[in-house]
C-alpha cells in the first residue's frame, strides 16, 4: 500500500454528499463464503428485479453522528415543553374536554401502528442490501421509536386526567373498530419487502401522511393542546425524511426494471384503497371531533390527495404509472364519509373507548356549510331524530353486531354514492364460503390474495364465537359485557356518550363550571 | 430562605398506564423510561400470517431456542429510550468531534510512524466492515425478536454500529487525505488479505442465522468480546510511538460506547440465563460453538498484531470472556 503518497493529513475539502458516499456507501460487500440470496433471503419474494442497488440515490444523507446532534437538539426542546405542559397542569387549558377524544382515537390507533413501523423499518433495514438504502430504513425505524414513546409521554399527561387512554395496546390487539388500522399495519408487515416500504414509506407517509398524522396535529393547534402540537412540530422533521424516502424508493425501484411498473402499480391501488378506509376515522374527526374544527375532511381531500396527489402522479407517469383504482369514488364518498362514520359511532358507543355526542346548532351548521350537496339533506334529518329520542329519553342504541368488511374490517355502513339509502355491500365467494366486503376496492383486493385476507381477524365474528373473552377470567356469558371486559375498556367509564361521563364531571369541576347553571356551563 | 409559587393542584384519577400499573404498580407515578419501554408489541389477534416466515405470526416466540415466560423481562441497567439514548450518544459525538477536529486542525496524523499508519490500515480500517455486519446482526434482532425492550436495545445498538463504521471511515480519510484510498485498500483487505479471510467467513456465517438470540451471542457477546481486547484495544491505550496519543483520541468513542453496550448485553443475558437450566444449556451450547470458530477466526488476526501482544492479548481475550460468562450464569467453553 502507498500511504506515504496520500498521507495528506489536512486533504481536499469533502462535499456533504462526498464524505457521506465516503464514510457509508462502501461499507456493504457481496459477500461469497455465504450466497447473497442467503444473506439477503427475502428479495426474490415478490418478482421485483433490482440489477444495482448502488444507483440509490440516498435521500438524506445524514451521518450517525449528526443524527445524534440534531436529534438530541430536538428532544432537549420537546422534553422541557412537556415538563413545562406537566408542571402547570396544560390540560386545563384545551378548548373543551370533548377534544380528549381526538387523542383517545390517535393514542389507540395511531401510536401502535408506529410501533409496528419501527419494526417493519427494522425488518427493511435489515432485507435491502445496499447500505445507502438499509440505511435510511433503520433510521426511520428508530424514528418510528421516537414517535411511540414521545406520543406516549405527551399522552401520559392525559392519561392521569381523562378516561379511554389507560390501555392503548391491549385496546389496540382487541377492540373492534382498532382491527381497521391494526389490519393495515398487519397487512403491510407481513408483506415482502417492496410492498412493505411501497406501502408505508410511499403510501402511507408520501400520499397520506398530511391526511393521517397533521389532522391531528392541525387539531391540537387549534384546541390549544400545547403537548401534541410540540410534538407534532417535533415530528416535522422526522416526517419530511420519511417522506422522501418515500419517493426516492418508489423512483428506485422504476428505473430499476421496466418490469417493476405493474407490479408497483398493482400495490399502490391495493395500498390507496386500504390507506383511504383507514382514514374513515380522520374524516370523522375533523368534521365531528374537533371543538375547534380546522378544515373539513372534504377539503382536506381536495387538497391533500386530489391536487397534491394528483400532480404527483403527473410526474410518475412518465414510468407508465397511473392514478390508483378508484380513486374518482374517494372523491365522490368525500360528501358522505365522516357523517356515515360519526353515525357508526354514535350507534356502537357501549363497546368504544372514547366518548360520542351530537353536534350543536353551531357544528350543524359548520357542516351544512361545509357539505352543501349532503349534509341538510342527509345528514341534519337524523341527527335531529337522534336529539328528539334523546330528549324523550330514548337514545338509540343499536344492539346488534355490525357485518364487516372482510379486508378493511370496517363496518358496512357506508351507502352506495348514487342511491344513499342503499347500504354498499359486495359479496365474493371463495373456496365454498362466502365473504363480505364495503366497496369495489376492498373485494379486488380480497380477490387479489384471498389465502391471506381469509385469515383476518374479524372483532364482529371472533365475538359471536365467544373468543373475545379476558384470559383467566370467567365469562359473564353476556357476549357484550364479556367482550367489553376483553376490549379492556371500563363501561360506563370509558365508553357511552360525553354528556353525563366522567370525563365531562371531572372537566366541569377542574374549570369551575360544575357550579354555574347548566345553560351558562354549555 | 425559600420562594414558594404556589399552584392549583388537581389531583390525577390514575397514576400512568395499565400496562405499567401492571407490570411495576398502579401506585405510583412511572418513569419514562417505564412508560415508554415496555409491552408495546401487539401480541394477540394477529390477522395475517407474513409471507416471509409463513409457518409463524408476525411477532413470534419461537423465532429463537431461548424461552422466557415474560419477554418484556429484558430491562436495560443504562434506561436508555430515544430521549436519554440521543442525548447519551449527542454528548460523545462532540466529543469524539473535537477530537477529529483537533487531530485533523494540528495536522497530528503526519506525526504518526509508518508503522503506526500500517497497523490502523491492516488491522484497524477493515473492521469497518465487519461493523456493517454488526449493524446488520442488530437490525435483524430488532426486527424479529420478540418484545419492545430488546427490540429498542437493537435499534440503538444497531445506529450506533453505524456511527462506529463512520468513525472508522474518518479516521481512514485523515490517514489518505480524503481521497478514500485507505477506505479501498482496507476492503480490499476485507475480502482478500488470506488474514482476514477467517473471520469474514465466520461474519458471513453469522449473517445467514436465523434465531435471534444466538446472532445476539455470536455478535455481541463473542466477537465483541474478543476484537474489542484484540483488536481496538491497542489503539486505546496510547502507548507506543509518539502520536499513539491521538489514536487514543480518534478511538475513544469506540471504547466508551464498548463498556456502555457491554452493560445492556451482559444484562440481557444473565437475564436468559438466569430464567431456566434450558436457557442455560442452551448459551453454554452457543459458547461451545461459537467461541471456538472466533477464535480460530481470529488466530491468522492475533499473529499479525504480534508486534502488539496480538497472541497474548487473544489469549487473555478469551479468559476475560470465560470470566464473564460464568458471571452471567452459564457454562464456558
Amino acid at each position: 500500500m502507498n500511504t506515504q503518497d496520500t498521507r495528506r493529513p489536512s486533504g481536499k475539502k469533502l462535499s456533504l454528499k462526498e464524505k457521506y458516499a465516503q464514510m457509508t456507501r462502501g461499507l456493504g460487500w457481496d459477500t461469497t463464503y455465504e450466497p447473497m440470496d442467503k444473506v439477503f433471503d427475502q428479495l426474490g419474494l415478490e418478482g421485483i428485479k433490482i440489477h444495482d442497488w448502488d444507483k440509490w440515490e440516498d435521500p438524506f444523507r445524514l451521518t450517525m453522528d449528526a443524527y445524534w446532534k440534531y436529534q438530541a437538539e430536538k428532544e432537549r426542546k420537546l422534553y422541557a415543553v412537556l415538563d413545562a405542559f406537566q408542571q402547570n397542569n396544560g390540560h386545563l387549558n384545551i378548548s373543551d374536554a370533548r377534544y380528549v377524544n381526538t387523542l383517545k382515537l390517535f393514542f389507540t390507533g395511531i401510536t401502535p401502528a408506529e410501533y409496528n413501523a419501527h419494526r417493519l423499518f427494522s425488518m427493511l433495514g435489515r432485507q435491502f442490501p445496499g447500505p445507502g438504502a438499509a440505511i435510511a430504513c433503520q433510521m426511520q425505524a428508530v424514528d418510528e421509536l421516537r414517535h411511540v414513546q414521545t406520543q406516549i409521554h405527551c399522552i401520559s399527561q392525559y392519561n392521569k386526567y381523562f378516561n379511554g387512554l389507560h390501555d392503548h395496546t391491549v385496546m389496540n390487539d382487541r377492540l373492534w373498530y382498532l382491527s381497521v388500522p391494526k389490519s393495515f399495519f398487519e397487512d403491510a408487515i407481513s408483506s415482502g419487502p417492496f410492498e412493505q416500504i411501497i406501502a408505508i414509506s410511499f403510501a402511507l407517509e408520501y400520499l397520506l401522511t398530511n391526511l393521517v398524522f397533521m389532522p391531528f396535529m392541525s387539531g391540537a393547534a387549534y384546541n390549544g393542546d400545547m403537548a401534541t402540537v410540540t410534538f407534532g412540530f417535533s415530528s416535522q422533521s422526522d416526517e419530511a425524511r420519511h417522506m422522501t424516502l418515500g419517493l426516492e424508493c418508489i423512483k428506485f425501484v422504476l428505473e430499476q426494471d421496466p418490469g417493476n411498473a405493474a407490479i408497483i402499480q398493482r400495490y399502490l391501488d391495493k395500498w390507496f384503497w386500504r390507506g383511504y378506509k383507514v382514514l374513515g376515522l380522520v374524516s370523522m374527526m375533523l368534521d365531528y371531533m374537533l371543538p375547534k374544527k380546522v378544515m373539513s375532511w372534504k377539503e382536506a381531500w381536495d387538497i391533500y390527495f386530489v391536487q397534491n396527489g394528483g400532480s404527483l402522479f403527473n410526474d410518475l407517469s412518465r414510468y407508465g404509472l397511473r392514478m390508483p383504482k378508484y380513486w374518482e369514488q374517494s372523491v365522490a364518498e368525500a360528501e358522505h364519509l365522516s357523517h356515515q362514520t360519526w353515525n357508526a359511532f354514535y350507534n356502537f358507543s357501549g363497546a368504544a373507548a372514547f366518548h360520542v355526542w351530537l353536534p350543536s346548532d353551531e357544528d350543524m351548521a359548520w357542516l351544512a356549510e361545509k357539505y352543501p350537496n349532503t349534509f341538510d339533506q342527509h345528514y341534519r334529518p337524523r341527527i335531529e331524530h337522534y336529539r328528539k329520542l334523546q330528549a324523550e329519553g330514548k337514545r338509540y342504541y343499536n344492539p346488534s353486531l355490525p357485518m364487516l368488511c372482510q379486508t378493511c374490517q370496517t363496518p358496512l355502513i357506508f351507502t352506495e354514492m348514487d342511491d344513499p339509502t342503499r347500504t354498499s355491500h359486495r359479496q365474493l365467494e371463495h373456496d365454498g364460503d362466502t365473504y363480505h366486503f364495503c366497496s369495489d376496492g376492498c373485494r379486488d383486493i380480497f380477490a387479489g390474495q384471498p389465502d391471506k385476507y381469509v385469515s383476518a381477524w374479524l372483532p364482529a365474528h371472533q365475538i359471536l364465537q365467544g373468543n373475545c373473552v379476558e384470559p383467566g377470567a370467567e365469562a359473564a356469558g353476556d357476549p357484550g359485557a364479556d367482550a367489553l371486559r376483553y376490549f379492556h375498556v371500563v363501561a360506563g367509564q370509558d365508553n357511552l356518550d360525553y354528556e353525563g361521563s366522567p370525563d365531562e364531571a371531572n372537566w366541569l369541576r377542574w374549570k369551575g363550571l360544575d357550579k354555574m347553571p347548566p345553560a351558562a356551563a354549555a | 430562605m425559600s420562594v414558594e409559587i404556589r399552584v392549583a393542584s388537581i389531583d390525577p384519577i390514575r397514576q400512568t398506564f395499565a400496562r405499567t400499573a401492571r407490570r411495576f404498580g398502579a401506585d405510583k407515578p412511572a418513569s419514562r423510561y417505564q412508560e415508554a419501554s415496555f409491552d408495546l408489541q401487539p401480541r394477540d389477534n394477529f390477522h395475517y400470517r407474513p409471507v416471509w416466515d409463513p409457518q409463524r405470526d408476525i411477532y413470534d416466540r419461537r423465532r429463537t431456542a431461548i424461552e422466557m415466560r415474560d419477554w418484556d423481562d429484558f430491562r436495560d441497567p443504562r434506561q436508555y429510550y430515544y430521549a436519554t439514548y440521543v442525548l447519551n450518544r449527542a454528548r460523545m459525538q462532540e466529543a469524539a468531534e473535537k477530537n477529529f477536529e483537533f487531530v485533523d486542525r494540528h495536522g497530528l496524523m503526519a506525526t504518526l510512524n509508518a508503522g503506526q499508519v500500517q497497523d490502523i490500515e491492516t488491522l484497524l480500517l477493515p473492521l469497518r466492515h465487519l461493523e456493517w455486519a454488526a449493524n446488520l446482526n442488530n437490525c435483524f434482532i430488532s426486527a424479529y425478536c420478540f418484545g419492545s425492550p430488546m427490540a429498542q436495545g437493537a435499534i440503538y445498538t444497531t445506529t450506533d454500529r453505524l456511527g462506529i463504521a463512520q468513525y472508522l471511515s474518518r479516521i481512514g480519510l485523515l490517514i489518505d487525505g480524503n481521497s478514500g484510498q485507505s477506505l479501498a485498500d482496507a476492503k480490499a483487505r476485507w475480502l482478500d488479505d488470506p488474514a482476514w479471510q477467517p473471520l469474514r467467513r465466520l461474519t458471513e456465517r453469522s449473517l445467514v442465522q436465523k434465531d435471534w438470540f444466538e446472532i445476539f451471542f455470536a455478535q455481541n457477546l463473542v466477537l465483541d468480546g474478543l476484537i474489542h481486547p484484540l483488536l481496538y484495544a491497542p489503539f486505546h491505550s496510547g502507548v507506543g510511538d509518539a502520536g499513539g496519543a491521538y489514536l487514543a483520541m480518534l478511538t475513544e468513542f469506540i471504547k466508551d460506547w464498548s463498556a456502555d453496550n457491554q452493560k445492556w448485553v451482559d444484562a440481557c443475558l444473565k437475564i436468559a440465563a438466569a430464567e431456566s437450566p434450558v436457557n442455560r444449556a442452551r448459551l453454554s451450547a452457543w459458547t461451545t460453538a461459537w467461541k471456538a470458530q472466533a477464535l480460530d477466526a481470529l488466530a491468522p488476526l492475533a499473529q499479525r498484531a504480534a508486534h502488539l501482544d496480538g497472541p497474548e492479548r487473544l489469549a487473555a481475550a478469551s479468559r476475560a470472556l470465560d470470566q464473564r460468562i460464568a458471571k452471567l450464569g452459564f457454562d464456558a467453553a
